[in-house]
């Protein structure tokens, strides 16, 4: 009974969308405000029917309803009750759920605090975003239906992949979606500009703390996803290039641009047609990640269940909403052009060169994520592009992003001289190198070119920043910038020092034995059966000590996942600001000893550390004045 | 005026491209090897000292699997690819493609080792005799050394049940004649 009230919940909020879409578009076309005023209820409305098909599918996880075929195959009797919820969006239709769902929030957000934006531009909102929200209800209802029975029940269910039973990994999806589905608000807002035909300084200061917000959970699910696979996947690697981690890169870069663009808009005036293509590009590179992911066509580099006719509606899909916004781009851009004259040497082109360096950024790795499917589809051949080719793209372009990234923000708006700028910025680029040579000169490893450039480069952005924060009027857009940018030189520290000091090794070890590896000796205490309820496993003990002086203990394990008879590692791992320790157990070798694999990962966790930085940023900078105080105006009046 | 259009354009391409990629299986590769016979190789061992030459692999039933340590994919493979080789008694030779042995070494020592012979292969110079397209494939060899069988992507019970098993039955009554 539950199932179909979920069922038809979703059908009703489908039906919903219908309405919010079209009455208000209409509406705002015609003039008519009744129309135009049936946006917020109806999106409001949409958000109840979703939040009841989502609370629906949830019971049925929780209460083992296993005639759900969804719940069958990804729930089990044996399932904690936290991954029987997050199981939810454990797979495909209900990941897709959650996607519209959040859609919803989103959505209902916008509608409370509009109170500065006209009700013509809010209901072009509105419907635009009701708009991606039948096309996503209509894709759930048409060919992944979290509802459907399965009948006869089967006993028990085929359990959630266990790489997915986590809680690091419980909390990233949603966090990837609310960034991926927060940038349809900058899309709504681009496309109700071009509907209306303005775009001023008012609409960006609408824009702003949205994109900030959607931008700051993007940051965070990529960080997460990244610690993520640092941990679990028991390789002691960050980032790995696939298609599914490029799908989310992607929209993280053009969302950063498009933040910088808007920054141009509201200030200057200026940019305006590029910011609104920036929306409508971040947006559908969050839309086409979903159909690389879920539609197939690059199943042979990655695993994710496939359907062609599911790929088949999110490709119409994609060409009705990203066709139709390109469209009335094409006919409407030419009103946003502005007559702002900028000098060659300014914030301008500082944030100008930032945005090119960004969008080739993502370019690059479109490229190299769709190369197999253009060889495929060309007849060429079939060929998988891998880590090599990223990463000898990537950082030749991260060099110059980051010279400009510290530059930019000692230009001042309109016109700048080197003359100017002149002592400061000696001093700024002595104190970087400076700076950044002791700090890899003090590091205790053998000193190398490249650290010593990432090194620099990290303390250019961080003395810039501070520079330039404590010359300007400290609002909270001030500080918040500062903080992304300290946050980026962070992220900039960690994958440096990681990817060069990073020391691993392979070792035989029997019971008794240890390893010596970076100062730190590995006592190997043996290995024991252990097991729980959804895996058995053999549970290494290993102690390691620095100078006769204990520093940690660790009980790496290796599983085997009853349900699904899947081996998993799980790592030992011990953090530290400075260095992780990292242990993974192998194979039971001949006359009782193990295979081991030993990680010493110095300054791995600046890399999340930054992404922290930047996402507290990106809040903080939406949190400013300017923002609301229009709405408190509009508030008394 | 025209340069609005320029990103419709680009989009038109880019959908042109996935409308074609959607019609393709991307595991479906018309293999001009099946049938014939098997390229010869004689290439070091990545555990074991020496060479291993496919003359000496003539007479035997046998599967070649292409991994590598940087393929996600295989690392799904492996069991179900173990269970193959492990249950049907095959023999096995793991064509370590395009890795580095420190790593290769490493991952067998992490998942466990299913192949009777590992080589490597470091700048895919056999990969490519072979016509491998990407990691993992997975070919059979008869007795007499020609290629029956080839799969592309992670080996998957499906496949095992439909057409590896048929065809290792198919093959010992051959023997057997």
């Amino acid at each position: 009974m539950i199932p179909e009230i979920g069922h038809f919940a979703l059908i009703l909020a489908l039906v919903v969308a219908v309405v919010q879409t079209a009455v208000p578009l209409l509406g705002s076309a015609l003039g008519n405000p009744r129309w135009i005023g049936l946006a917020k209820p109806a999106t409001r409305l949409q958000l109840l029917f979703m939040v009841i098909a989502y609370a629906c599918l949830t019971y049925a996880f929780i209460t083992h309803d296993f005639s759900v075929k969804y719940v069958a195959s990804n729930s089990h009797t044996t399932m904690p009750l936290l991954y029987r919820v997050s199981g939810v969006w454990g797979a495909h239709e209900g990941s897709l759920l959650l996607w519209a769902l959040i859609l919803s929030l989103w959505a209902v957000s916008v509608s409370v605090f509009s109170r500065s934006i006209p009700a013509v531009m809010l209901a072009r909102v509105l419907g635009v975003m009701g708009f991606v929200a039948v096309g996503f209800l209509l894709f759930l209802l048409v060919t992944s239906n979290p509802f459907e029975r399965l009948l006869p029940a089967p006993a028990d269910g085929r359990s959630l992949n266990p790489l997915l039973q986590d809680p690091g990994l419980a909390i990233h999806p949603p966090m990837l979606y609310m960034g991926y589905v927060g940038f349809s608000v900058a899309f709504a807002f681009a496309v109700a500009a071009m509907l209306g035909g303005k775009l001023d300084a008012a609409w960006t200061r609408w824009v702003r703390p949205w994109t900030n917000i959607a931008w700051m959970f993007l940051t965070l699910g990529i960080a997460l996803g990244s610690w993520w696979a640092y941990y679990e996947l028991g390789w002691g690697g960050w980032w790995f290039w696939d298609p599914v981690e490029n799908a989310s890169l992607m929209p993280w870069l053009v969302g950063t641009a498009l933040i910088h663009s808007l920054a141009v808009s509201e200030k200057r005036g200026a940019f305006k047609a590029w910011t609104v293509l920036l929306a409508v590009f971040a947006f559908s590179l969050s839309l086409l990640g979903t159909f690389l992911v879920r539609s197939g066509v690059l199943t042979s580099v990655h695993a994710f269940a496939s359907d062609p006719g599911r790929g088949l509606f999110i490709l119409l899909f994609l060409v009705t909403v990203v066709g139709l916004s390109l469209t009335l781009y094409a006919f409407r851009a030419k009103q946003f052009t502005s007559n702002v004259s900028f000098q060659l040497f300014s914030r301008e082109t500082g944030l100008l060169l930032n945005n090119v360096i960004l969008v080739v950024m993502a370019a690059t790795i479109l490229l190299g994520t769709l190369y197999p499917l253009v060889m495929d589809a060309l007849g060429i051949g079939k060929i998988s592009v891998g880590p090599p080719y990223f990463n000898s793209v990537i950082v030749p372009l991260g060099i110059p992003l980051v010279m400009v990234m510290g530059l930019g923000v000692l230009l001042r708006w309109k016109r700048d001289s080197i003359s100017r700028l002149g002592t400061d910025l000696i001093l700024l680029v002595i104190v970087a190198l400076g700076v950044g040579l002791l700090f890899s000169l003090l590091l205790r490893y053998d000193w190398e070119v490249m650290a010593a450039v990432g090194l620099v480069m990290a303390m250019w952005i961080a003395a810039t920043t501070v520079f330039s924060a404590w010359r300007q009027k400290r609002t909270a857009s001030v500080w918040g910038a500062a903080l992304a940018h300290t946050g980026m030189a962070i992220t900039i520290i960690g994958i440096s020092l990681t990817s060069l000091y990073s020391s691993e090794k392979d070792v035989r070890l029997s019971a008794g034995q240890q390893y010596q590896m970076a100062g730190y000796a590995f006592q190997f205490q043996g290995v024991k059966k252990v097991s729980e309820t959804a895996f058995d496993a053999y549970q290494g003990t290993v102690d390691i000590t620095r100078d006769g002086q204990p520093v940690s203990h660790m009980e790496p394990q290796k599983r085997v996942y009853k349900v699904q008879t899947m081996p998993m590692t799980e790592a030992g791992i011990d953090a530290g600001l400075f260095r992780d320790l990292f242990v993974a157990l192998g194979e039971p070798l001949e006359g009782g000893a193990w295979s081991l694999r030993l990680y010493h990962k110095p300054f791995i966790r600046w890399i999340w550390l930054g992404g922290i930085f930047m996402a507290v940023g990106g809040l903080l900078a939406a949190t400013d004045r300017r923002y609301r105080l229009k709405l408190r105006r509009a508030g008394n009046a | 005026m025209l340069k609005y259009f320029v990103p419709l354009g680009g989009f038109l391409l880019l959908v042109a491209l996935l409308a074609a990629g959607l019609k393709l299986d991307p595991r479906e590769v018309p293999s001009p090897f099946i049938g014939r016979q098997a390229p010869a190789f004689e290439a070091n061992q990545l555990e074991a000292a020496g060479m291993l030459a496919s003359t000496s692999l003539k007479g035997d039933v046998w599967l070649l699997n292409v991994w590598a340590s940087w393929c996600g994919e295989c690392q799904r493979e492996h069991a179900v690819l173990t269970e193959l080789i492990k249950g049907q008694n095959l023999k096995a030779v793991g064509l370590n493609y395009k890795d580095v042995s420190a790593d290769a070494k490493r991952w067998i020592a992490q998942f466990g080792n299913p192949f009777t012979q590992i080589i490597t292969d470091p700048q895919g110079k056999i990969g490519l005799e072979w016509g491998v397209y990407g990691t993992p494939e997975t070919f059979i060899i008869d007795q007499q050394g020609i290629i029956r069988y080839k799969h592309i992507g992670p080996m998957n019970q499906k496949a095992v049940t439909e057409k590896i098993l048929p065809l290792l039955a198919e093959l010992r009554k051959e023997a057997g004649q």
